[in-house]
């Protein structure tokens, strides 16, 4: 009897390989009679909504603190302890999710898909550093950040990159954060935490890619202070827009500059602002010439940009779930010698029709193309703004933090020699 | 650059800069207004529905964690308590005991006991599950489907984005509320289906 029994169950399975056969009430639930208990399922829960509490509040508190370190104490000492413990808590025990920078990508999902819900939390996280660095600069960049953080405990030899690959580089995180809006808005993927380089070692666990990934990029941190800061952070872009504008910001000098360069090479992230005096001005016809060109070329840049995003919308939308499977299903002779992928089995199983399939490809496909000439826009906006910048000249005379790419770290006040009431005592 | 009161150019810049600044708040106001209208306090957290997955296994290789937070779930309340459980055994087995060879599981953590003739319970030891879904599939396919693979909450560190829901080809994960974490099968009272 049993062995017909196997036999038979061996015949379905084979017959039933590729069948959604789930959740069928084949055989009933026997009736016990030796008193037999059933257990429960168990079904433990997820951390206590608390402490999404707790870490809003850490958030706002680290924020306000490393504030008045920067602007009040002027102290670096202060603000590394207080990166410190941010690395350890944001980083090491809530296990860097949800961070800020990733933390754009919810906020624009939940812009463009009605049915998402953000929780509070995750936009506060999105909020805050920006609200703080419209009053006191970049001061999450300094010392909440536990991305900073991490690279800032290993940059210890520090090296001035070549200026024309440095403003090359700085390109990336706007092409970054153009791509991670993209694919958030059209609910494709969530770029910044895929290729999210601390998360791995935050957790002591990281792909093989991954882990090169982060590796090379600690490596290089040696010696390029900061690389996923300045070259790579979507949320570095947003923040430099904002601290440009901020209401206080560090200052190099608690008083007046007496320009005598001490300064100059502290800061390991070539943020400082070195003056540029005009003894010999341009003249008005040089500069209005130059203004004619940028006021030329940008438009060009951003139409150019534009049409290549557009050209590639296909290409860029191959990471969407849903174009993808309406490409395998468009294809079957592709994957006729290999066994049935498993989107094939899993859309067989879901019984959809196949023009559903195609149409939501379809949707996608057009949400990319406009996409597509947006982000090209916006790249080429920002090529074309980078380039006016090189091209013309702002005069200064003294030192000053970049307010854009200044992280506030606050290394360069211990070189300033003068003291808060003009007196100036010059260290030895 | 010093703030010298006279300096109209100055004056006219902070003019600008501040204007941008007012402007910005009220954007960032706005957009998180525009956003937390339909934002909930809760937090959410990834689940997969039970009913879309076709146990392809990325489960098991996918999660962030080493060891997946993905296991199999036991709902008993769904249970057959057979002794040929399409779970437990290899297709074709056929003395059924406990010996290693006989069974499903690679990390054998299913656990078989004997209840009374002819029922016997089993359960799944968590720790050793590495969320593979063989049994899964095994149960699926000719017995209750009580074994449902589910993101145990306890062990999932909640990634802002589950790598495993990137790459599940029946798009069965979601977000759902963290105060209603598990999606699992409840009993479905009908007879055994023609063919099944
Ligand atoms: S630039 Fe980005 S990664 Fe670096 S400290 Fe600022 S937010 Fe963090
Ligand atoms: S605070 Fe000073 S040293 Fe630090 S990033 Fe800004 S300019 Fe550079
Ligand atoms: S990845 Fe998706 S289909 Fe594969 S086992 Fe997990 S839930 Fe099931
Ligand atoms: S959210 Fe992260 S930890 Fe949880 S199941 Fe998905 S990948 Fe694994």
């Amino acid at each position: 009897m049993k062995k017909i029994r196997v036999i038979f169950i061996f015949v379905v399975l084979l017959s039933l390989q590729f069948m959604n056969a789930y959740g069928v009430q084949r055989f009933p639930k026997p009736d016990f009679e030796s008193g037999y208990l059933q257990p429960e399922t168990l079904q433990p829960s997820a951390r206590a909504g608390l402490l999404a509490i707790m870490d809003v509040s850490v958030l706002a508190l680290a924020l306000a603190l490393v504030s008045w370190l920067v602007l009040k104490k002027r102290s670096r000492t202060g603000v590394f302890w207080t990166s410190v413990f941010s690395l350890a808590y944001f980083g090491f025990y809530r296990q860097g999710c949800v961070c800020s920078i990733g933390a754009i990508q919810n906020v624009t999902l939940a812009l463009f898909d009605k049915s998402y819900v953000i929780p509070l939390a995750v936009l506060a996280f999105f909020i805050l550093p920006l609200v703080f660095t419209l009053f006191f600069g970049r001061t999450f960049c300094a010392g909440v950040c536990p991305f900073g953080a991490m690279q800032d405990l290993v940059s210890f030899r520090p090296q001035k990159p070549d200026p024309r690959l440095n403003a090359v580089l700085g390109m990336m995180p706007y092409i970054y954060l153009g791509l991670a809006v993209l694919y958030a808005a059209t609910g494709s993927d969530f770029i910044i935490c895929r290729y999210d380089p601390f998360v791995g070692i935050f957790r002591f666990n990281a792909s093989f890619g991954m882990l090169i990934f982060s590796g090379t990029l600690l490596v290089s941190g040696i010696f390029i202070a900061r690389p996923y800061c300045r070259y790579l952070c979507p949320y570095g872009v947003l923040l430099n827009w904002a601290s440009r504008f901020s209401w206080r910001h560090l200052t190099i000098t608690p008083d007046k500059c007496i320009q005598c360069r001490l300064c100059e090479e502290s800061c390991p992230y070539d943020a400082i602002d070195i003056p540029v005096v005009d003894l010999n001005p341009e003249g008005r016809s040089v500069t209005a010439r130059k203004l004619i060109l940028v006021s030329l070329l940008v438009p060009f840049f951003i139409v150019l940009g534009g049409w290549t995003g557009s050209r590639l919308h296909e290409t860029l939308a191959g990471v969407n779930g849903k174009v993808r499977l309406a490409k395998i299903l468009l294809e079957p002779e592709r994957y006729r010698d290999q066994p049935e992928p498993f989107e094939v089995t899993a859309y067989k199983s879901s019984g959809k029709p196949l023009t559903v399939v195609y149409d939501e490809a379809a949707g996608v496909l057009r949400r990319f193309y406009t996409g597509g000439w947006l982000l090209g826009c916006f790249i080429g906006l920002v090529f074309g703004m980078i380039l006016a910048g090189r091209l013309l000249t702002r005069y200064s005379t003294d030192y000053t933090p970049n307010k854009g790419a200044c992280f506030s770290c606050a290394r360069c006040v211990d070189y300033c020699p003068v003291e808060k009431n003009g007196t100036k005592e010059v260290k030895p | 650059m010093e703030e010298t009161a006279g300096d109209p150019k100055l004056n006219r810049r902070e003019f600008i800069v501040r204007s941008i600044r007012v402007t910005a708040f009220l954007g960032l106001g706005g957009l998180a207004v525009l956003v937390a209208e339909k934002s909930g306090s809760g937090e959410t957290v990834w689940q997969l529905d039970p009913s879309k997955c076709i146990q392809c296994g990325r489960c098991a290789t996918n999660c962030v964690l080493a060891h997946s937070a993905v296991r199999c779930t036991h709902v008993y309340a769904m249970c057959g308590y057979c002794d040929l459980c399409g779970g437990y055994f290899k297709p074709g087995t056929k003395t059924l005991n406990t010996a290693a060879e006989n069974q499903l599981c690679p990390t054998n953590a299913i656990k078989r006991k004997f209840v009374e003739d002819p029922f016997f319970e089993y359960t799944i030891d968590e720790p050793l599950c590495i969320g593979c879904g063989k049994c899964v599939k095994g149960c699926g396919a000719f017995g209750n489907g009580s074994l449902q693979l589910q993101v145990r909450q306890n062990i999932c560190v909640h990634c802002n984005q589950c790598s495993i829901a990137r790459s599940c080809p029946a798009e069965a994960f979601s977000r759902v509320p963290a105060k209603k974490p598990y999606l699992l099968k409840q009993i479905t009272l009908e007879g055994p289906k023609s063919g099944g």
